[in-house]
This record gives C-alpha cells, sequence and structure tokens, in this order.
C-alpha cells in the first residue's frame, strides 16, 4: 500500500527549494538523465574548449496533447533543438532542458517524457547537461479541463564543423531542393489526437534527431548550400523564405515531393496544405546541381532519410515565387501559412 | 492522373472552346474552387472558359447576424460555443469569435457535430451551443446529433441553425440573372446527399447544363470536359462524374433525417438577403434544442463593410481582384470578408494560388448583365 504522504502527481511543494524538489530531482531527472556533467549538480555546465565557432540556440515547447502517436513533447525539445543547432552546420554538443511543471502532473506521465527526453538525447549523442525545474499553480484550462501540463525549454550548443558554410546566401539559380523522406506527418499526427477534431489514423510524429543523417551528409562532400529543418509552416515556409530573402523562384514538383497516401488523404479530408504542414524530422536541403546523386544517396543511407528525394530547383523568378508543377500538370504559387491552420468544415 | 489522358481532355477542351466566345461555368463548391487552384487546372484551361466561383463556401454564405448571434451566445456565462474550422475567424460586427476566444470565452473548433454531445456530457453544469453551419453534407449529422439528444435527454445542448440548401441558391441566382452563366459545376460531396437528380429544376426551368463531380483532378476535369460538351451543343443537360460516389436519388437516410428534424425555412445569405426555403429549421417537435429560442436571441442587421465585395463574390457577379480590399486591406492576414477568412472562400483561394495574388487584375474582364 503506499505511503499517504508519496505522491502520485506533481504539487506545489515540489518546487519549494526543500526535500521534496530534491527527491524530485533525484529520482525523476538525474536518475533517467544520468551523465558526468549533470550529476555535479553545480549552477551550470562547464563545457570544453571548442575549436571552431559555436552555435547557440533555443526553443520551447507547448504542445498539446503532450504525448501523440509516434512520441512526446520530450521527443520533440531534444529532437527539435539538436536539428537547429545541426542546420547551422555545426556538431550539437550540450544540451539544457528547462522544466515547467503544473501542480497535478502526474509522476507517470513526467517519467515517460524524461525517459524519452533521455532516450532521444542518447540517440543523437547529445548530454543534457545542464536544467531547471519549476512547478507552477494549476491552471484550470478556460474549457474547464485541468491543467496537468508541462511545458520546456532547451537550449543547444554546438561547434561549427570546420569547413562547412550552409548559409541561404550560396543558393544560386540551378540548385537542387531535396526533402529527406515523406511530408506533413508530425502536424496530422498531433491534429489527428487534438480534442474535438481527433480522427483514426495510423500516421506518426515523424519527430527525430538528424544530426547523424546530416553530419552523413556533410561528409559526402557533397556541394550543400543550405539546410533547414521544416517545422511550423512546413517545407512551404523555408521555401517561401529562400524565395523571399535571396529574390529567386523556386520550382516544386509535386510528383516528387514524397508523400504517404495516408498523410494525403488526411490532409485532403482536413483541407490542410501537406507543404504548410508541420514537419520535425525533414529537412530542406539546397544542393550544387552537379552533386544531386551524393547528396541523396547520403541521405539515403540513413534510417531517417531512407525515402529522401529531389523535389525541386531554384529558378530565376521576378517576382520571387515558390510555384509548385502540380499532380494534374498545372502550376501554381506555394505561400507560407499564415497562422494556425484550420480543418476545413466539409 | 494519367499525363496522356489529362493532355488529351485539355486538347479536347480547347477544341471544344476554340471559336466559342465566353463560355462562364460555375463551380458551386468551395472545395472545388479550391481544388481548381490546388492542381493548377485553371492554368491549363482556354482563356475563354472563366470559371467563377458560387456560393458555396458555407463560412461565406452565413449571415453577419448569424456570427453576431453566435459570438453573443459565446459571451454569455456558462455557455460554450462550438463550431467547425474557419467559422471562429468570420469578423462579426465587432470582433470574430476567435478573438473573443483570446478574451477567455469558450470557443471550440470541432470537426464532428457528434462531439457536441460529449462536451455537453463532460460539462454538465454549462450550456454548449453549436453554431450549425454548412449545406447539405453537415446537415444530417446536425439531425443525427439532434436526435441522439433527444433519445438521452441531454438538456443542456442546443443548435443555432444556419444550415443552408443549395438549389434554391443556384434559382436565385439565376432568377436575378446578373451574371450569364453557360453551365453549372455541381458539388461533389452535397451531391452525395441529395443526389444528382436534384439538379434537374436547374436543367429542366433554366435550361443549364448541371454535371456532378468530384474533387480529385480527374473528376473535375471530365467534369468539365462534360459542362463545356453540353454547351458547345447547346443542350441543357445533366450528367454524373462521379457515378462511384453520387446516385441519381441521393443518401436515403440522410435525406430522411433532414426530412424528419428540419423543415426548409426562409434564411439570410450574406448580401443575398433572404432566399426563400433555401435554409433548415428544427422541426415544431424538436425545438427545445434550438438555440436561438432557447436562449431568445434577438438577430441584428447586418452591416457588412461597405467596400468588401463578398457578397458579389459568392454570386459570382466580381472576381476577387475587382475588390479594392483584395490583397492590400483584405489578406489571409487581416481578413475582412469571409470569402478571405475561409480556406475554402473564393478569395483565400485567389490570393494563395494566383501567381498574380493580390497584385494584378485579371486581364479577361468578368462578363455580368450588370
Amino acid at each position: 500500500m503506499p505511503h499517504p504522504h508519496d505522491h502520485d502527481r506533481v504539487v506545489l511543494a515540489h518546487g519549494g527549494g526543500g526535500e521534496l524538489m530534491n527527491q524530485l530531482i533525484r529520482d525523476h531527472l538525474l536518475t533517467p538523465l544520468r551523465n558526468d556533467a549533470l550529476i555535479q549538480l553545480g549552477d551550470g555546465a562547464v563545457l570544453p574548449p571548442s575549436e571552431g565557432k559555436l552555435v547557440f540556440t533555443t526553443d520551447s515547447y507547448v504542445v498539446t496533447p503532450l504525448e501523440f502517436p509516434g512520441g512526446d513533447i520530450g521527443r520533440l525539445a531534444i529532437a527539435g533543438t539538436v536539428n537547429d543547432v545541426t542546420v547551422m552546420g555545426a556538431v550539437p554538443t550540450a544540451i539544457s532542458l528547462g522544466l515547467i511543471l503544473e501542480e497535478g502532473l502526474p509522476f507517470e506521465v513526467l517519467d515517460r517524457i524524461v525517459a524519452t527526453i533521455a532516450k532521444t538525447a542518447e540517440e543523437a549523442g547529445v548530454p543534457v547537461v545542464t536544467g531547471d525545474t519549476k512547478v507552477i499553480e494549476r491552471r484550470i484550462g478556460r474549457d474547464g479541463s485541468p491543467g496537468d501540463g508541462l511545458f520546456i525549454n532547451t537550449a543547444g550548443v554546438g561547434t561549427i564543423l570546420p569547413g562547412c558554410d550552409w548559409s541561404i546566401g550560396r543558393i544560386e539559380p540551378g540548385d537542387v531542393i531535396l526533402v529527406n523522406g515523406p511530408i506533413a506527418e508530425h502536424g496530422l499526427a498531433i491534429m489527428s489526437v487534438r480534442n474535438g477534431i481527433e480522427f483514426e489514423t495510423s500516421l506518426r510524429t515523424d519527430a527525430a534527431p538528424l544530426n547523424h543523417m546530416l553530419h552523413t551528409l556533410f561528409k559526402s562532400g557533397a556541394d550543400v548550400k543550405f539546410v533547414r529543418d521544416a517545422t511550423r509552416g512546413g517545407i512551404a515556409g523555408v521555401l517561401s523564405d529562400i524565395a523571399e530573402t535571396q529574390s529567386l523562384g523556386v520550382e516544386i514538383d509535386e510528383q516528387s515531393v514524397p508523400l504517404t497516401p495516408t498523410a494525403r488523404h488526411a490532409a485532403e479530408m482536413l483541407g490542410l496544405d501537406p507543404l504548410s504542414t508541420a514537419n520535425e524530422g525533414k529537412v530542406v536541403c539546397v544542393v550544387d546541381e552537379a552533386d544531386v546523386d551524393k547528396a541523396i544517396s547520403s541521405l539515403q543511407s540513413h534510417q531517417y532519410g531512407t525515402k529522401a528525394a529531389a523535389i525541386g530547383r531554384v529558378v530565376e523568378s521576378d517576382p520571387p515565387l515558390v510555384e509548385l508543377i502540380t499532380r494534374a500538370g498545372g502550376r501554381r504559387v506555394v505561400q507560407r501559412p499564415y497562422g494556425e491552420e484550420l480543418p476545413r468544415i466539409c | 492522373m494519367d499525363a496522356a489522358k489529362r493532355d488529351e481532355i485539355i486538347k479536347h477542351l480547347h477544341e471544344l472552346c476554340d471559336g466559342l466566345g465566353r463560355i462562364q461555368i460555375m463551380e458551386i463548391c468551395g472545395t472545388h474552387t479550391v481544388s481548381l487552384f490546388r492542381t493548377g487546372l485553371r492554368s491549363l484551361f482556354p482563356e475563354n472558359l472563366r470559371l467563377v466561383s458560387g456560393p458555396g463556401c458555407p463560412v461565406c454564405v452565413t449571415a453577419q447576424r448569424h456570427i453576431d448571434a453566435a459570438i453573443d451566445l459565446a459571451k454569455r456565462d456558462g455557455v460554450i460555443v462550438a463550431t467547425y474550422g474557419d467559422m471562429i475567424r468570420v469578423p462579426g460586427k465587432s470582433g470574430s469569435l476567435e478573438r473573443l476566444r483570446a478574451e477567455g470565452a469558450d470557443v471550440r473548433v470541432i470537426n464532428s457535430a457528434k462531439t457536441c454531445l460529449r462536451l455537453a456530457n463532460e460539462n454538465p453544469d454549462r450550456e454548449v451551443v453549436f453554431l450549425a453551419v454548412g449545406f447539405e453534407t453537415t446537415a444530417p449529422a446536425t439531425a443525427a446529433v439532434v436526435l441522439e439528444a433527444e433519445a438521452n435527454g441531454v438538456a443542456n445542448f442546443s443548435a443555432l441553425m444556419c444550415h443552408k440548401l443549395v438549389i434554391p441558391a443556384m434559382q436565385a441566382l439565376l432568377q436575378a440573372g446578373d451574371v450569364p452563366l453557360d453551365g453549372f459545376l455541381c458539388p461533389g460531396h452535397v451531391s452525395v446527399i441529395i443526389g444528382a437528380n436534384a439538379y434537374k429544376p436547374i436543367v429542366e426551368q433554366f435550361k443549364k447544363p448541371c454535371v456532378v463531380a468530384g474533387f480529385e483532378p480527374p473528376s473535375i476535369l471530365h467534369g468539365i470536359e462534360l459542362v463545356v460538351e453540353h454547351v458547345a451543343a447547346k443542350r441543357a443537360a445533366l450528367s454524373n462524374a462521379y457515378r462511384n460516389v453520387v446516385s441519381n436519388e441521393g443518401n436515403g437516410i440522410a435525406l430522411d433525417l433532414l426530412k424528419q428534424v428540419f423543415v426548409s425555412a426562409d434564411t439570410h445569405w450574406r448580401e443575398l438577403g433572404v432566399i426563400p426555403k433555401s435554409g433548415l429549421e428544427l422541426a415544431s417537435c424538436y425545438e427545445q434544442f434550438d438555440a436561438a429560442k432557447r436562449f431568445e436571441v434577438v438577430f441584428g442587421d447586418d452591416e457588412d463593410n461597405p467596400l468588401c465585395r463578398c457578397g458579389e463574390v459568392i454570386q459570382g457577379k466580381v472576381e476577387p481582384a475587382d475588390c479594392d480590399l483584395f490583397g492590400y486591406e483584405c489578406t489571409p492576414l487581416y481578413p475582412i470578408g469571409p470569402c478571405m477568412v475561409s480556406s475554402e472562400g473564393t478569395c483565400s483561394a485567389w490570393y494563395k494560388y494566383n501567381r498574380d495574388g493580390g497584385s494584378h487584375r485579371s486581364s479577361v474582364p468578368l462578363e455580368t448583365n450588370s
């Protein structure tokens, strides 16, 4: 029988700086995340000197629900930050983890999420070296539902790969656009479990740390000009950025864009455009025309790039637009989405 | 789709249209509007073949007074307003449901009317009001939910009835005669419910060819090819290019549900005013689920922005680029009219998918009788 003072949920006192807080950190965070830097419990982590320039990034994660098909907020947070550092052309070396827990959060949920954080960090080979935990009062949602929430902030540092110059300014007409696999799966998987619009599907989030895949790509020697992870806003967002900032056109061939039939139908049902639907494990890579095959086979050699494909190319265009050559053989422009995409009526 | 087959149909369309003068075909349904843009098919059509978007986007045709009523209800204590996607963005006289939600009101986006009953069950102390919009496609789901609410004695659910019917709107447009239309591409989803024969009055009374089509490129293309063939042959005929899904008689179960729960009634359409027998009200034996009655809603007048031409857009009288607001004051980010709000709206589709976006008027002006 559980002791009456055993907690199965987070209470405010877990954030109070006392013994309960120690217990929370020791039992629920340090044990699963165990690594040499974290175990010191200093006020910060000491990192070894870096040979190259540093990349430093931060991101916050507030997704609901916390757990969804194929992943959870923890995998999202680690993969997201690892990918943000990596697409800058860097090797991620350390991550910080800030947790904001709402009182009432069941420990079993916290434990599952911390376990995913540990697993994803291990997969990426990037340690969580410092962290912080706060507990906030339970916020009753305006819909009357309990909070039981969890928010994560992660920051990541990394060292620029020697000789790596992935920057948007290097993009030129003729360059080829690649993606590393089927798009739109994260956004649709989340939509499928959103309160009020749930539907049954085999779709899973694609959240994954892509550092190993992208480092393989770098080492392949292919002339990669630019890499960006296509998260919120989907690949349409990244392509619009390229067109707008470089005053160049981008032509995408719809037939070559990897998209599973399940995702296509789910997007169709909801009236969403897969091109502007979120991904968490997909990058847009712009490579020199001469190195397309080399780049694709490099991506395909990795588990997160087996379905990598060339989807279009950079062209001269005035005005600078992203255009889609559709499956039906027509043309239309692609724009970045303007806010939260809502499912349509019928 | 098969590229050779596509090219063959496109070539045929060009041959048919060659020498015909301007052909104006109305696609009634917002999903067709978006599909025609999203698939890029419009870019392949002959110049004198003009697709005109009609009043088939449920968001766009909902009168401002109904939006205002929903906003009024959402402001009341203990009320949850639930509705489909884009409805929450449509501006009423002051603000939208989306803005009200940001201010703390309880507004839920759902994709099935049935979710309302779950909400009602989870919130026994509160009233769940369903802003029931849409054509014959979504109306049967509302009917089914009303029946289920009655069977289970759900006391805290009601519907603000804004459902509309397609055929009376088509008849009203043709009677008004402001836009010369040569034929109709009829909506796939709605026709699943009402059946292809429902368009017979349009064909017989107004001598306009009607073709029911699905939403995939091959089905749309085939549908348009058939309309143009009928037009070229001066044939007022009814065809069904969506036979594997749409029957002549429609879905009997859904039609029975509509008959059982609703009665047709005169209703307000955005800018079109009242169209006789074009809406659905709850039959008197289900009026306890009528939110307008339960909450004694007083419907005000519509005060649409006088510069906004959505009302004319949904009648096919003008194209989005003819509106001075389009692409300038009115964009998907800051929509003024519902046609820019809705993902199925004509203005939104033009803005999103047209190469010229908001910056240019079309080179071939729309032909109207006004």
